[in-house]
């Protein structure tokens, strides 16, 4: 009895830990993509569309493993599209850094470069899992972060050490941003990768680029958390809305 | 003929990969489906089969039903989905009506899968085709070097290796754009990955 309700919780966690994984990828995948057709320069609005599609792709993959687990172990009906478009912000476990308004170039690109050096590391962590499919998704993942880190660097630098107004726009940008990356490093208890060990080397990243960038990293101050819980910001309703307005209207509609 | 190319396809695995059904001699029924598959085309790049692009895993003729694994490219690929129809129509041309398509993750594909006739292909088609993942510090080069061109690309349509890197960026997730510097031509480069 015990060790039925031990193997019930541990499966629980599994599930509970892709779903923020997968929702995570989701929302900014989401917020990324309202950047289609509204790129500063055509190449740039093909970079971040091509970024987008990549973490939609990851997204679907957590959500079909997490759909995967709830039908069999949990005789749920689910599959990765009831788990996108009908679960309520409450049951939406993304890290909050996502589901922040896009606001200028700047911010996008410094949110995509804290986010996307977040997931490098997750990722390696995470291809050494015991779970031989969160292993899968993160060894394929890995290679294709690694192009989005790059990118976003390179962005960071240039309008860092660029022009007074590039540069005093990703001084807001960080301003704005610091506070929601604390929740990268603050585990929730269904997390089975120890997320704290991946600080240290989250911040030497940053500086470097930072360093190149002339920018600098703010004093320790208040980290918002929550989103890996379900306790959201304003902002995710309004997104959820429009992602889901169409599977709510029209159930089951396809495409 | 196709014999040989389903061989030559199947030896180009990486060493390290479990594939035990390699070395019993291949079926008939195998054979045949992987003939037909040598006609089903990527739909964004429609001179390489899904054969030269390496992204079929196995196919596994059982009494009932064929199945056919494949792995996808890039996790967002789109054209997966339309690859998975593509060969359940072909493969019901050939009067195969019970075929089942599976997804595979790992290992995770690799351009080194790709056959050299399909790197052929891209290169007649305008698209530079990917380097050889194995040259020398491959890996520390892209992960660490930013501002830096990952690796000297040949422009498909004159062969100069004067060329620059426009977007790491391209038309399909698999692709980056470069232009050349001597014809002046834009081109796509299928991404070493």
């Amino acid at each position: 009895m015990n060790q039925h309700h031990q193997i019930n919780e541990s499966i629980k966690c599994l599930i509970d830990q892709t779903l923020h994984l997968a929702d995570t990828c989701l929302i900014l995948g989401q917020r990324n993509s309202e950047w289609c057709a509204h790129g500063p320069i055509l190449e740039q609005d093909i970079a971040i569309t091509n970024i987008t599609l990549d973490l939609i792709g990851q997204a679907r993959n957590f959500y079909q493993y997490a759909a995967k687990l709830l039908v069999e172990y949990e005789q749920k009906q689910a599959t990765e599209d009831t788990l996108a478009y009908l679960r309520t912000e409450r049951e939406f476990k993304n890290l909050l850094i996502c589901e922040l308004p896009n606001g200028d170039w700047a911010n996008t690109i410094l949110r995509q470069f804290f986010f996307s050096t977040f997931q490098v590391l997750l990722f390696e962590e995470m291809s050494h899992s015991k779970d031989a499919q969160l292993s899968a998704i993160a060894i394929k993942s890995i290679k294709e972060t690694n192009y989005h880190v790059k990118w976003s660097s390179e962005w960071v630098i240039r309008l860092g050490d660029g022009t007074a107004e590039s540069k005093e726009r990703m001084i807001n940008a960080i301003d704005n941003l610091w506070m929601y990356t604390g929740e990268f490093f603050i585990p929730a208890k269904y997390e089975t990768i120890d997320v704290v060990l991946l600080k240290e080397k989250w911040l030497q990243k940053v500086k470097e680029v930072f360093d190149e960038a002339t920018l600098i990293i703010p004093d320790k101050g208040f980290m918002q958390s929550g989103g890996k819980l379900g306790a959201h910001t304003e902002h995710l309703g309004f997104i959820l809305s429009e992602l889901q307005y169409l599977q709510r209207v029209h159930p089951g509609a396809e495409w | 003929m196709y014999r040989n190319k389903g061989v030559v396809y199947l030896s180009n695995e990486d060493k390290n990969m479990n594939f035990s059904k390699i070395d019993k001699p291949i079926k008939n029924i195998k054979e045949e489906i992987f003939l037909i598959l040598q006609q089903v085309c990527d739909p964004e790049i429609p001179v390489l089969s899904i054969l030269d692009l390496g992204i079929v895993r196995d196919v596994i003729p059982n009494d009932d039903q064929i199945e056919i694994i494949i792995t996808p490219t890039y996790s967002g690929c789109p054209a997966m989905d339309a690859i998975a129809i593509d060969i359940k129509l072909k493969l019901i041309e050939y009067g195969y009506k019970k075929v089942k398509v599976s997804y595979t993750l790992s290992p995770a594909w690799t351009t080194s899968w790709m056959t050299l006739e399909g790197k052929n292909k891209l290169k007649q088609y305008g698209i530079a085709p990917p380097n050889d993942k194995n040259q020398k510090d491959f890996q520390k080069r892209i992960n660490n070097l930013l501002f830096k061109e990952e690796e000297n690309i040949e422009c498909p349509q004159c062969r100069s290796m004067h060329t620059k890197l426009l977007s790491q960026f391209g038309s399909t997730a698999c692709k980056a754009l470069y232009q050349c510097l001597d014809c002046r031509e834009p081109f796509d480069y299928f991404k070493c990955h």
